[in-house]
């Protein structure tokens, strides 16, 4: 039988197959549904969201170790985080397989950074595989597991945005039940001390000879002769485009099998075509390798390395073909940017934070970026996850030290507070900063689509757990100076900002709501009191000041020709932040 | 199940603001077409759609297809269900292509403050340049009883635009909703149809 996945969804198909016991992961696009679509089996798998991806990945050698076949799974840039057990990993060996799913993002569709993870597999001596559709991410998942079995060794599946959000068939088969491997103590491998680490280091040399005798064998690293004058070497998704190019007028050297690379077979393809190009997205791994062999051939002189590929860049760089376009003016198309949707908690916090003046902000990775765009443009910098506390630790030592009364503000959602941001917290106390943290509290990790987290509640699977007190926590840590607020209240905030401002040591202000599209638990019904009404503008009292409007909120529409504000009703949640700015007091709430 | 019908592929572009329903068509298209013997891949772009932003979808069938994606002047046919949307991706259509677009206007935020206007004659713009069918899809919806049937009326031209006339769309739109919506749905086929 067949059916229609998407990338992730087949990689959920395989690891089922598998016969996957367990596997754990953090949430980031293009890999969040990995895991969502991994929870609904808990009969047979376990699946957790870990804090972060280093505790994801160190969690599933746990289970490798004791004989389990474990996943873990992350976006691109979580790799980085999880790189320190990864690298660990990869000379400690494995007992069950491990397999790890690491999702690029070329074209950077929603990450920080587009980074070429393929340099980490040789960097750590893993066992790589790029599958370029839905039915090899579900093949490569049985085979990771194999390899990792069999050479003893962690494999990591790169997956890209398009193979991951691309649905194509899929043959679906049964799950195969395995017995877990029985656990031998070995403390030459798993513990690393430099004695021990000095031979896993030649073990490790001997096991990517081994792995590249295979990289040579494998049906996933095969030719398909057509024409010889033209000769592609293409891996993952840009082989479905070199095909959808050069269709029967080209020979291919399909590469599924990436590290280490198959230096025999390169040089038996490469010998046969009259013309070499390699076809890879961003950055030139593969193309590397062809070089060092000595072997002439046309890569990324010609095809970019930035942004995602697709056909027609292919066929305009190498053929010189350009599809034929309807002209016209695009320019009168305006922007749809995303915005912070009507009712989100964040709203009114960027609303007041814009208006303390001489401070520097510090921001983080979440839906609260949207905070650094119009209309509020109040930060000075994002860089990745949980960084904004400790950015804004060095930063304000610095101003300390150069003799500036200036004060640094941090924010930070719960769900990346609960991934990084605690550990800065911990610097800020222990090294007697003053910075001030503001942790933006909606009660789940909203950007990436509502996944659980330790202060959330419930646990993948939905089972109610203790959910962490991010004020206990905080005091805990030695924070003296803590305000739990309501973020739909301006005043609260207004109130909050001056007094920690006021103070000059660290101080915490929690701002808690629930993200408006969550699904509210009882929990938060009974906390929150979330009504059905809305709010509305008088017509006759609103004087079009617009002030209303600099809230940013969606549901908020000015009328030029009236000169009056409307608010859409299909979009209201009934927050009242527009209410408590209008100077008039042009906007009730109504249906209460 | 039939023999794949033709080799050449087809492309279809649906396009949209977060929240209109762009997938669930997709998703519905792409099955009947599968189930009709054609290979068939889909794509779509997550991320930050939910928070008001501009989407897109895309559909490939055909005997055999390689890439998820379509290009620049590659789109038959594009399926816009708001306004100005089908301007944004109107480079995405072939010269011969054609345009399915909802007469139903959503301002973006730049819009809504006030920064920028809603672009005019969008409509005749697209009507001088490509073969276009207008439709009052959130309108039919709406007198249907339920305006977020809007996509299954889009579903219903996007159907006989592409000639795709003969697929069993009917079942698969009562295999694949909620049972107190079926009704409604095949209604709002049918009135995508007969336009």
């Amino acid at each position: 039988m067949k059916k229609l996945l998407t990338g992730n969804e087949a990689v959920v198909q395989g690891a089922y197959e598998a016969g996957v016991t367990f596997a754990a992961g953090y949430p980031g696009t293009p890999s969040t549904e990995i895991l969502e679509n991994i929870a609904p089996l808990k009969d047979v798998i376990v699946a957790e969201w870990a804090p972060n991806e280093k505790v994801a990945l160190e969690s599933v050698i746990g289970a490798s170790y004791m004989g389990a076949r474990a996943l873990a799974t992350m976006k691109v840039v979580g790799l980085n985080v999880a790189a320190d057990p990864l690298f660990s990993v990869c000379y400690s060996g494995v007992n069950g397989g491990l397999v790890i799913i690491n999702a690029d993002d070329p074209g950077l569709h929603s990450s920080q950074d587009e980074q070429d993870n393929r340099y980490y597999a040789k960097m750590a001596k893993a066992a790589l595989l790029e599958p370029s559709d839905s039915q090899e991410s579900k093949d490569m998942v049985l085979a990771g597991f194999e390899i990792s079995e069999q050479f003893d060794v962690p494999v990591i599946i790169r997956v890209t945005t398009r193979t991951c959000h691309s649905k194509s068939l899929v043959e679906i088969g049964e799950r195969k039940e395995r017995e877990l491997k029985p656990y031998q103590k070995k403390p030459m491998n798993y513990n690393l001390m430099p004695a021990h680490s000095k031979q896993l280091r030649v073990i490790a040399e001997e096991r990517m000879r081994k792995l590249e005798e295979f990289s040579n064998t494998t049906s996933m690293n095969y030719i398909e002769w057509n024409n010889k004058q033209i000769g592609v070497i293409a891996s993952g998704i840009s082989f479905q485009y070199a095909k959808e190019v050069f269709g029967t007028q080209a020979s291919y050297l399909k590469l599924g099998f990436t590290h280490p690379l198959p230096e025999q077979k390169i040089k038996e393809f490469a010998a046969q075509v009259e013309r070499l190009y390699i076809i890879e997205e961003t950055e030139p791994y593969i193309e590397e390798k062809v070089k060092q062999l000595g072997i002439p051939c046309i890569g990324k002189e010609k095809i970019p390395n930035i942004g995602e590929l697709n056909p027609s860049i292919i066929a305009k760089v190498l053929l010189g073909e350009e599809k034929p376009l309807i002209q016209y003016d695009a320019s009168v198309v305006a922007g749809r940017p995303p915005v912070l949707c009507a009712g989100c908690p964040h709203r009114g916090f960027f609303y007041e934070l814009a208006k303390v003046k001489n401070v520097f902000l510090s921001g983080d990775i979440g839906c609260y970026a949207l905070g650094g765009a119009n209309p509020f443009k109040s930060f000075d910098w994002s860089l990745c996850m949980g960084s904004s506390i400790s950015i804004a630790h060095g930063a304000q030592q610095t101003l300390k030290q150069n003799k500036s009364e200036q004060r640094v503000i941090a924010f930070i959602g719960d769900s990346t507070f609960m991934h990084t941001g605690v550990n800065s917290l911990l610097d800020i106390v222990f090294n007697k900063s003053n910075v001030i943290t503001c942790i933006l509290d909606n009660r789940i990790t909203g950007m990436t689509g509502h996944q659980e987290n330790p202060a959330s509640g419930y646990t993948l699977r939905g089972e109610k757990t203790r959910a962490v007190n991010i004020e206990e926590l905080v005091k805990a840590i030695g924070i003296q100076h803590v305000k739990v607020i309501n973020p739909l209240q301006l005043d609260q905030i207004k109130e909050a900002l001056a007094w920690a401002l006021e103070i000059n040591e660290a101080s915490v202000i929690i701002t808690r709501w629930p993200c408006v599209l969550k699904r509210m638990t009882e929990d938060d019904q009974a906390e929150f009191n979330i009504g059905k009404a809305q709010c509305r503008v008088d017509e006759e009292t609103c004087i079009g000041c617009k002030q209303c409007i600099k809230t940013g909120c969606p549901a908020l529409v000015f009328d030029k020709e009236q000169k009056k504000v409307k608010i859409d009703d299909s979009q209201c949640n009934g927050c009242e932040v527009c209410l408590q700015v209008c100077p008039v007091s042009a906007i009730t709430k109504v249906g209460e | 199940m039939a023999e794949a019908k033709t080799s050449d592929v087809k492309n279809i572009l649906l396009v949209g603001v977060g929240g209109q329903g762009t997938i669930l068509v997709s998703q519905l298209l792409s099955r009947g077409l599968y189930e009709a013997g054609y290979d068939v891949k889909m794509s779509e772009v997550h991320g930050m759609s939910q928070r008001g932003g501009s989407v897109s979808t895309q559909v490939r069938y055909g005997a055999k297809v390689f890439s998820p994606i379509i290009g620049k002047g590659e789109a038959d046919i594009l399926v816009s269900f708001e306004t100005m949307e089908a301007l944004r991706w109107l480079d995405y259509l072939k010269p011969s292509g054609s345009v399915v677009v909802n007469d139903h206007q959503i301002p973006s935020a730049p819009i809504l403050n006030g920064a920028v206007d809603y672009p005019q004659h969008v409509l005749e713009t697209l009507q001088a340049k490509v073969q276009t069918t207008v439709i009052q899809a959130t309108d039919i919806a709406r007198a249907l009883g339920n305006v977020k049937a809007m996509n299954i009326v889009l579903f219903g031209a996007l159907v006989k635009g592409m000639k795709l006339t003969d697929i069993h769309w009917q079942d698969l739109i009562r295999q694949n909703v909620k049972a107190n919506f079926v009704d409604l749905n095949i209604k709002a086929f049918q009135a995508g149809l007969e336009i």
